[in-house]
């Protein structure tokens, strides 16, 4: 592709470069991006190498769908405008969903309180203190079904930011829908589902890895039958990122943990082809926007390639890596925090360029307390700017062939590829969680970043540079959730208690109990019963937690 | 001996938790307590004195095993295996400091966490601080003072690195010798290290494929054994699940027994106090003869740099 | 021979699973020459302040994202004053609005690190708070 002219152009150029070191040195000695990958000043033709186009990048749609998984990407339908929401009671978090609908949000996206993404009961004395603190409070499907009120199951499609007790809250979403008239094939959405992340980031685990295994796949055979619309996993480097890894580890661990699922699945005797169509990603906009936008197209080549040529999947859309995108929520500040509006904004447009298809944008004031609704509407309104006013849509994968994007695309997946093969060697990622591996490796990050931003290589304006004097937030308008929701809801428990079929939720338990101890019985079924009778969420997962036992995590410090 | 004794002995002795920590950690700062300063290092001479009539009722249990045998689950085990027995249990888990800052973390609790609301369970977690053999230098005393507090049974979790675990031996009535499947512990390479030291072999995570493989290898090294009074048993444990651990109980108790009805349990003792007056003796008299030589330091260096004086005999002068 | 470390638990109270920060801080006092008991996720108040006591700690650190500092501060504080152990100092850090600071202050608290504080600030405040209570 190079023109005669080529060498004598690029030697030409290097020289007045050398003379130009002579005059100013360059900021720094030597520049990389976030993750650590090295940048050179320039990059050109030269440095992509000579892999052929079509094979190595590709169409978009087309295999290994480095450009997009949609042939017109943007042109033809923006991404979801997904605003991950929820806190107090169900009441509260009903009111917000709708006030997001009615703003133009275009998906739902619910966060739960810590109790119910645990398997506690509101009134579990491990709960105190937390009922409706980071998310909405659950407890039954009374509480379900007033979340969902006015809502219509078949016109939206919901995500869960769920994941130990993913299967119950699934059941409660389908009896829902049973009870609005919509059948559970109608139904889309997304749960998170994945566990594996929990152990190496997250935290909010509740059953050792076995059995939380077998719930997971449990889930994707029933969903594979009953509803098939249903993303039955969202495999996340968020929180990974969030954790503390490199843009490299976060699409590392988190196709690593998409193979042990996929291989779980295949074990169970489930079709690559099938499942793989239900598998979808979610992924962190991080600060560096070029490493970024390169991370999003390497996974999506990465985990086309192994669908393929680990899993043998033939179909297209059981090799596409589908992605949801958060921006990061580590980089907010507290202090001036209008900044975080413009980190926001250069974080969407990185999640867009990299063709994602859904999108969260954080509030200003996250690194404060819950967001208020101002601060939640300018995070959709920059989602809207970005989709209407840019222009970057308008074109498919504007980035693409770009230098440097292309080549930090190469350098994301061989690095990631990298760390699976050592995963691998290990005897995949359970073995390698076992081990503390991806944990050290997320922990070593975070500590490098660290004692980066206190030796002032890292700069995070207004925190280390930049600090300006009036950095009072005390007043600033922050969501509070009292106390009076807790016992509000513990209230309500109890009556529900009083009022429902007693005997017929203890035959349910007991079923679960039974279904838990045999392997080959599907859980899923035992628990919508359990559901539609309101066995409470901390009754079904306390049955569970007697079968299956607690984890305990691993620390390697 | 007469007189009146330490209040913090007192309340240490009936029991006050916060006492019993506070002892511990005057063994561990050699004698500088957190609320003593300026004390000397008699203080934990002088503490010890009293509680040593109190002390050799308890049963002192070592745990040791390469780093992610998963002695800190086994240990969590084992705690509730002989609460359930209604003994009082004691546990000094020890992790390994930093030799370049002298900090560390110490995260073995953490498995065994769930005791913490148990009144009969004391959980104290020691940095090696500079020891080396697998326990730190306070252990000793550690576990002295959690014999003289009540405590039925003390479990001492050692640090793991490998082939210096010897120093348990010297402490711990009954020694456990965790070994794990898929590790890579070359157990012909241990083997002197750990004749020496097992009472009882734990193969733990024994659900796990290799699992009778190490069986079968601890079993060859038992074979230079024979002839020997006690033979160690082998032990087959998940410890995350719990499974063998009532079974390596009634090993432990068999040891036990053992060792309290012949002579072995005696000499035992008998070598443990012996190596216990030569560590204090040790500690003594270089502390001394150290404490000399700072004072005289650069007067006898400059004489042995004129060559006025040799180091030997430089040496000679400052010693008892 | 006599060596006098500086012994903080830190601790996780509650639900959330955030631990980067805990973490990392841990490491940051160890670095420094500190001795850090490190207690895990989910920790009941009663735990934290049985461990800091068996662990003879000079500190307790407790990091919370979860919003329920309010809650967890209180009881902390309130249990080491039940159980004659006040002299132990209680810091925190996490998501906590500055609005809410001079409330935990007020409960007791020693010092609350928000968001964006280098760990050397931390180091520092230790190392002078453990020297003055002696």
């Amino acid at each position: 592709m190079r023109d005669s002219n080529f060498e004598e152009a690029k030697s030409r150029y290097e020289s007045v470069v050398a003379k130009t070191l002579q005059r100013n040195a360059e900021r720094r000695s030597e520049f990389t991006t976030g993750g650590g990958i090295p940048l050179e000043r320039l990059y050109d033709p030269e440095s992509l190498g000579d892999q052929g186009y079509t094979d190595h990048i590709g169409f978009p749609g087309e295999y290994p769908f480095t450009r997009g998984v949609q042939p017109t990407m943007y042109r033809g339908r923006f991404w979801t405008m997904r605003q991950y929401a929820g806190f107090a009671t169900a009441e509260e978090s009903n009111a917000r969903y709708r006030y997001l609908l009615e703003r133009g949000t275009t998906g739902l996206s619910v966060a739960f309180d810590l109790p119910t993404q645990i398997g506690y009961d509101t009134d579990h004395h491990m709960a105190a203190g937390e009922c409706g603190k980071v998310g909405v409070a659950i407890d039954s499907l009374a509480d379900m079904e007033v979340l969902f009120d006015k809502i219509p199951l078949d016109k939206v499609s919901t995500s869960m930011t769920i994941n130990a007790p993913a299967a119950v809250l699934l059941a409660m979403y389908i009896c829902v829908g049973e009870k609005q008239g919509v059948q559970a094939s109608q139904l889309s959405g997304t749960i998170q589902n994945d566990i594996l992340k929990e152990y190496i980031a997250r935290g909010t685990y509740i059953f050792p890895p076995h059995p939380s295994m077998r719930l997971i796949t449990d889930i994707f055979d029933f969903c594979g039958r009953e509803v098939p619309k249903w993303n039955t996993i969202s495999i996340s480097g968020y929180h990974i990122r969030e954790a503390g890894s490199t843009a490299t580890q976060e699409v590392a661990f988190t196709l690593a943990d998409g193979i042990a699922y996929a291989e779980a699945a295949r074990r169970k005797g489930l079709d690559p082809d099938q499942f793989g169509e239900r598998l979808s990603f979610f992924f962190n906009a991080h600060n560096d926007f070029l490493e970024e936008v390169a991370k999003y197209r390497a996974a999506r080549r990465l985990w086309a390639r192994i669908m393929k040529d680990r899993f043998g999947a033939t179909n297209p859309k059981a090799q596409m890596l589908r992605f949801h995108t958060q921006t990061a929520g580590c980089t907010l500040t507290a202090q001036q925090p209008e900044n975080n509006i413009i980190r926001v904004t250069l974080q969407a447009l990185a999640a867009v360029l990299g063709g994602t298809q859904s999108l969260h944008t954080n509030s200003m004031d996250e690194a404060l307390a819950l967001p208020n609704e101002k601060s939640v509407e300018i995070a959709l309104r920059t989602q809207q700017v970005i989709a209407y006013e840019s222009g970057v849509t308008n074109t498919v994968d504007p980035l693409g062939g770009s230098y440097v994007i292309e080549k930090l695309t190469d350098e994301i997946e061989a690095g990631a590829a990298e760390y699976i093969q050592k995963i691998d060697d290990m005897g995949g990622m359970l073995a390698a969680i076992e081990k503390g591996y991806p944990q050290k490796q997320i922990q070593d990050a975070a500590y490098d970043y660290q004692k980066s931003i206190e030796s002032n290589n890292t700069v995070v304006v207004g925190v280390n540079k930049f600090q300006s004097r009036e950095a009072d937030t005390s007043n600033r308008k922050l969501l509070r959730v009292d106390a009076s929701v807790e016992e509000r809801q513990v209230e309500k428990l109890k009556k529900l208690r009083q009022e429902r079929d007693n005997v017929a939720v203890n035959e349910r338990l007991e079923n679960i109990r039974q279904g838990a101890r045999d392997e080959k019985v599907n859980l899923m079924p035992l628990i919508l019963d359990a559901v539609r009778a309101y066995a409470t969420e901390g009754e079904i997962c306390g049955v569970l937690r007697e079968e299956f036992g607690e984890y305990v995590e691993n620390i390697v410090l | 001996m007469e007189g009146s004794v330490h209040p913090l002995t007192e309340k240490a002795l009936n029991g006050d938790a916060r006492s019993i920590a506070r002892l511990i950690s005057i063994a561990e700062n050699r004698g500088v307590g957190p609320t003593s300063q300026g004390k000397t290092e008699g203080e934990i001479a002088a503490l010890m004195k009293e509680l040593y009539p109190h002390t050799g009722k308890a049963w002192v249990i070592g745990v040791t095993g390469s780093p992610g045998a998963g002695k800190s689950t086994l240990t969590d085990k084992l705690i509730e295996y002989f609460r359930a027995t209604g003994s009082k249990v004691g546990v000094l888990a020890v992790d390994p400091s930093s030799p370049y800052t002298g900090g560390a973390i110490l995260a073995d609790r953490l498995r065994m966490q769930r005791h913490t609301d148990d009144s009969g369970v004391f959980m104290r977690s020691l940095a090696t601080r500079g020891s080396l053999g697998g326990l730190s230098r306070g252990t000793r005393e550690a576990t002295s003072i959690l014999d003289a507090c009540g405590f039925d049974v003390v479990l001492i979790e050692t640090v793991g690195v490998g082939q210096s675990e010897i120093d348990v031996m010297r402490v711990a009535d009954t020694v456990c010798v965790v070994l794990v499947p898929g590790l890579g512990d070359d157990i012909q390479a241990m083997k002197a290290g750990i004749m020496e030291i097992a009472d009882i072999f734990v193969i733990n995570k024994s659900d796990k494929p290799g699992a009778d493989r190490v069986v079968n290898e601890v079993r060859a090294v038992l074979d230079f054994l024979k002839g020997r009074e006690w033979m160690p048993p082998i032990a087959r444990t998940v410890a995350e699940t719990g499974e063998g651990v009532p079974e390596l109980g009634e090993n432990l108790r068999a040891h036990r027994e053992y060792a309290q009805k012949g002579e072995a349990g005696k000499t035992r003792e008998r070598d443990r106090l012996s190596s216990k007056i030569e560590d204090i003796l040790l500690e003594r008299l270089s502390a001394s003869v150290f404490r000399l030589w700072e004072s005289r330091r650069s007067e006898i260096l400059q004489d042995v740099l004129d060559r006025k004086l040799d180091p030997y005999s430089a040496a000679e002068m400052l010693l008892p | 021979m006599s060596e006098k470390k500086i012994r903080v638990v830190i601790a996780k109270p509650g639900l959330d699973g955030h631990d980067r920060g805990a973490k990392v801080i841990a490491r940051a006092l160890r670095d420094a020459g500190m001795e850090i008991i490190y207690t895990g996720l989910r920790q009941t108040p009663e735990q934290i302040v049985t461990t800091a006591i068996q662990e003879d700690a000079d500190a307790i650190g407790i990091s919370i994202l979860s919003g329920a500092h309010q809650f967890y501060f209180k009881r902390v504080i309130d249990l080491l004053k039940e159980k004659n152990a006040s002299d132990i100092l209680v810091f925190g850090g996490g998501v906590i609005p500055e609005g809410d600071v001079p409330s935990l202050l007020e409960m007791g608290a020693g010092a609350i690190f928000g968001p964006g504080t280098p760990t050397s600030t931390t180091i520092e405040w230790l190392e002078k708070a453990v020297a003055v209570k002696g």
